[in-house]
C-alpha cells in the first residue's frame, strides 16, 4: 500500500485576517484552549499540535496525517471561539509545509506582529510550545520546527536593527533615560500632575525597575492618590523647588495654561546637584516646561512632538528592516524545509 | 626570518591591527551588528595589536637597555600602549560600548603617525635614567599617566558626541551605541583620579631624586610637567566639589590632553643625560 507524506500545518487568524469583533471571539481563555486542546487531539489523523493565542492571534500548528483533518480542526475552532462558518471562513487562513515554517518564523521574530518588531510574542510563541510539550502534543516534527524557531527569531534579533528603537511615547520616553542615567533603579521619578498619560509613563519606569516615584499636583489628596496608584510618595505643587533638586527625571503633564517648570526653577535645582543630569518630559498641552530649560548644561528636554517624531523615526527604521529580515527567514525556511519533508515522509509519521 | 620581526615591524603590525580593529568595529557599527559581537571582534584584534606593539618596545628597550622612552617615537608609541593597557582594564570592568572603537583609533592614530614621521626615530636618547631604576619608573609612570589621560580625554569625546546627540534629538546611528551620561561622568572621574595619582607618584618619585640633585632637570622641563600635574589636580579637585562637571568638565579634559601631548617635545627635549645617538635610517 502506497503511503503519502504527512502534512505541516497552520491554521488560523490574526489581527492581518480579522476584524476586531472576529479577533474578539477568537479570543480564547485558558479553559476554552484546554478544551480546544481537546478536541484537537480527538481529531482522526492530526498527531501532533500547538496552539499559539496571544490577544491578536489564534493559531494551530500541527501534523496532521491527510488533508481530510482539516474541516475537523476548522470545526472545532468554530465549536470553542462560537464563531460561525462564514466568520472562519474569512478570517482563518491554512498554511501548509514551507508556508507553515515560514509562517512561524515571522511570527517568533516579530514581523508578522501589530507593532513590527515587538519582542512579547516570542516569549508567548515559548509559552505555547513548553504548554504543547508539557502535555505531549508535539512530536519529532514540531520539536524541531519550534526549536529552530526560536534560533530564527534570535538570529533576527541579534543581527538586524528589527527591534531597534522603541515607539510608544511612554517606552521612548524610558529609553532615552536609559541614554541619560544607564540603570533606571535608582533614579528618582518626579510625575507633575496626576494624568493618565503621566501616570502610564511612570509604569513604563517601573517595568524598567525604577522604584523612587513622587507625585506632585495641585492639590494634596489627588498627589496622594495618584502616587498610591503609582506605588510612591504625594507631594503639593509648593513643595515643587525642593522636589526639583531631588529629582534625576520630571515628567509633567498638568493642564496648567502657563509653565509649571520655569526655566529659574529648573535652574536652581541642577544647582543643587550638579554632577547629576536632569532629564524633563513635558508631556502637556499647552506645555508645562519652558523651553528654554534646553539651554541649561546637563539638561535634557523632550516633549510629545520630540518623543512622537522619535517614536516614528524609529518604526520606520524598523519597517525599512523587514526585508532584510523576511530574506533572512526564507534562507533558513529553506535550510529547514528539506529535514522536515524527510521527517514527515518518515513511516512513524504518516 | 628573525630580521621580518624587527622592532619596528612589531610595532607596524601592532599598528595595522589596531586600524583593522577600528575599520572592523566601524563596519560593524553601521550593519548594526550586537555591541557584544562587536566587542568581542575588536577586543581580539586589539589585544594582538597590543602583544606586537609590546613585543616591538620591548626590543627596543633591549637594545637602549631600559624603558624605551629615548626619544618622541618611543615616547608616543608608549602613549599609545598605555592607553590600550587601561582600556583593557576600564572596558573590562564598566563594560562601555564603543570605547573600544574609540581607543582602536586613537591608538591606531598614534601608533600610525610616529612610524610615517621619521624624523621622530633619527635620533634616540641613551643612558637616559643612569641606570637608575626609580628615575625609569619616574618616567614610565609619568608617560602611563599620559596613556590614562588619554582615555579620558576619549570618554570626554563620548561624553560630548552623547551630550550633544541627546540635546539635539539625532539618536540614531553612531549616537545609539555610545554610553549612559552618568557612565561616562563616573568613568572620567574615575580616570582623572587614576591619571592625577600616578602622575604624583612619578613625581614624588621624580622629587626625591631632584632634591639631590637640583640642576638635573632644567626648568622648562620641571615647569611643563609640574604645570600639567597641577592642571590635572585642579580639574579633579573642581570635579570632586561639583564646579567642574557635565560638558565643561569633558572639555576641560580634552584641551588638557592636547596640551599635554604638546609637552611631552619641551619635556622630551630638556632631559639631563641626554646623549643623542644618530639611528641607521630604516
Amino acid at each position: 500500500m502506497a503511503t503519502h507524506p504527512s502534512i505541516l500545518f497552520q491554521l488560523g487568524a490574526s489581527h492581518h485576517t480579522a476584524p476586531l469583533a472576529v479577533r474578539e471571539k477568537l479570543a480564547i481563555d485558558a479553559a476554552r484552549a484546554s478544551d480546544l486542546a481537546t478536541r484537537l487531539g480527538q481529531i482522526t489523523g492530526v498527531r501532533e499540535f500547538a496552539l499559539v493565542n496571544t490577544c491578536n492571534r489564534v493559531e494551530l500548528y500541527g501534523v496532521a496525517s491527510t488533508a481530510d483533518a482539516f474541516p475537523a480542526l476548522h470545526a472545532a475552532l468554530g465549536a470553542v471561539t462560537g464563531c460561525t462558518p462564514a466568520e472562519l471562513d474569512s478570517a482563518v487562513t491554512l498554511r501548509q509545509n514551507h508556508a507553515a515554517i515560514g509562517h512561524l518564523f515571522a511570527v517568533a521574530s516579530g514581523l508578522d506582529s501589530q507593532i513590527v518588531g515587538e519582542t512579547e510574542i516570542l516569549g508567548q510563541v515559548k509559552q505555547a510550545y513548553d504548554a504543547a510539550l508539557a502535555q505531549h502534543w508535539t512530536g519529532p516534527v514540531l520539536n524541531r520546527v519550534f526549536q529552530k524557531t526560536f534560533q530564527a527569531a534570535k538570529h533576527i534579533r541579534t543581527n538586524t536593527g528589527i527591534g531597534a528603537g522603541q515607539i510608544s511615547i511612554a517606552t521612548v520616553a524610558v529609553d532615552l533615560a536609559g541614554r541619560i542615567f544607564g540603570e533606571l533603579a535608582h533614579t528618582k521619578i518626579l510625575v507633575v500632575g496626576a494624568g493618565d498619560i503621566g501616570l502610564k509613563t511612570v509604569q513604563a519606569f517601573q517595568s524598567r525597575g525604577a522604584t523612587g516615584i513622587t507625585v506632585a499636583s495641585r492639590t494634596l489628596a489627588k498627589a496622594e492618590e495618584a502616587a498610591a496608584l503609582a506605588g510612591g510618595w504625594a507631594l503639593s505643587l509648593a513643595d515643587l523647588p525642593e522636589a526639583v533638586a531631588g529629582a534625576d527625571i520630571i515628567a509633567s503633564s498638568t493642564s496648567s495654561p502657563d509653565f509649571i517648570l520655569t526655566r529659574e526653577l529648573i535652574a536652581a535645582g541642577i544647582k543643587r546637584r550638579p554632577a547629576r543630569p536632569l532629564f524633563l518630559i513635558d508631556l502637556a498641552l499647552p506645555r508645562d516646561v519652558d523651553p528654554a530649560t534646553a539651554e541649561l548644561a546637563n539638561v535634557f528636554l523632550y516633549n510629545l512632538d520630540d518623543l512622537a517624531e522619535i517614536a516614528e523615526e524609529n518604526l520606520a527604521q524598523r519597517e525599512a528592516e523587514v526585508a532584510k529580515c523576511q530574506a533572512i527567514l526564507a534562507d533558513r525556511t529553506a535550510a529547514l524545509w528539506p529535514q522536515v519533508a524527510h521527517s514527515l515522509n518518515a513511516p512513524g509519521t504518516s | 626570518m628573525a630580521s621580518l620581526f624587527t622592532d619596528r615591524a612589531l610595532l607596524w603590525l601592532g599598528a595595522l591591527l589596531y586600524l583593522a580593529g577600528f575599520l572592523a568595529g566601524l563596519i560593524g557599527l553601521t550593519r548594526r551588528q550586537s555591541p557584544t559581537g562587536l566587542r568581542t571582534m575588536l577586543n581580539i584584534l586589539l589585544i594582538g595589536g597590543w602583544g606586537f606593539q609590546w613585543l616591538g618596545l620591548y626590543q627596543r628597550g633591549l637594545v637602549g637597555r631600559g624603558c624605551p622612552l629615548g626619544n618622541t617615537f618611543e615616547i608616543v608609541q608608549f602613549v599609545a600602549w598605555s592607553a590600550m593597557l587601561v582600556y583593557f582594564f576600564v572596558g573590562s570592568t564598566f563594560r562601555v560600548s564603543l570605547l573600544g572603537l574609540f581607543t582602536a583609533g586613537y591608538a591606531a592614530t598614534l601608533a600610525l603617525v610616529s612610524l610615517l614621521i621619521p624624523q621622530w626615530d633619527l635620533v634616540r636618547g641613551q643612558k637616559l635614567f643612569g641606570n637608575n631604576p626609580w628615575i625609569e619608573a619616574h618616567a614610565a609612570l609619568a608617560v602611563f599617566s599620559y596613556g590614562v589621560f588619554g582615555l579620558l580625554t576619549l570618554t570626554s569625546l563620548m561624553q560630548l558626541l552623547q551630550n550633544w546627540s541627546l540635546k539635539n534629538k539625532r539618536l540614531n546611528g553612531l549616537f545609539w551605541f555610545l554610553p549612559s551620561i552618568v557612565q561616562l561622568e563616573q568613568i572620567n572621574y574615575r580616570l582623572v583620579l587614576l591619571g592625577v595619582t600616578l602622575l604624583s607618584i612619578s613625581l614624588s618619585v621624580g622629587a626625591s631624586w631632584w632634591v639631590r640633585n637640583i640642576e638635573s632637570v632644567h626648568l622648562p622641563k620641571l615647569m611643563v610637567t609640574v604645570g600639567v600635574w597641577l592642571a590635572y589636580l585642579i580639574v579633579l579637585l573642581l570635579r570632586w566639589r561639583g564646579r567642574l562637571v557635565s560638558v565643561r568638565f569633558a572639555w576641560v579634559c580634552l584641551i588638557l590632553f592636547g596640551l599635554a601631548l604638546l609637552s611631552l617635545g619641551p619635556v622630551n627635549a630638556n632631559r639631563h643625560g641626554y646623549q643623542p645617538v644618530i639611528l641607521t635610517p630604516r
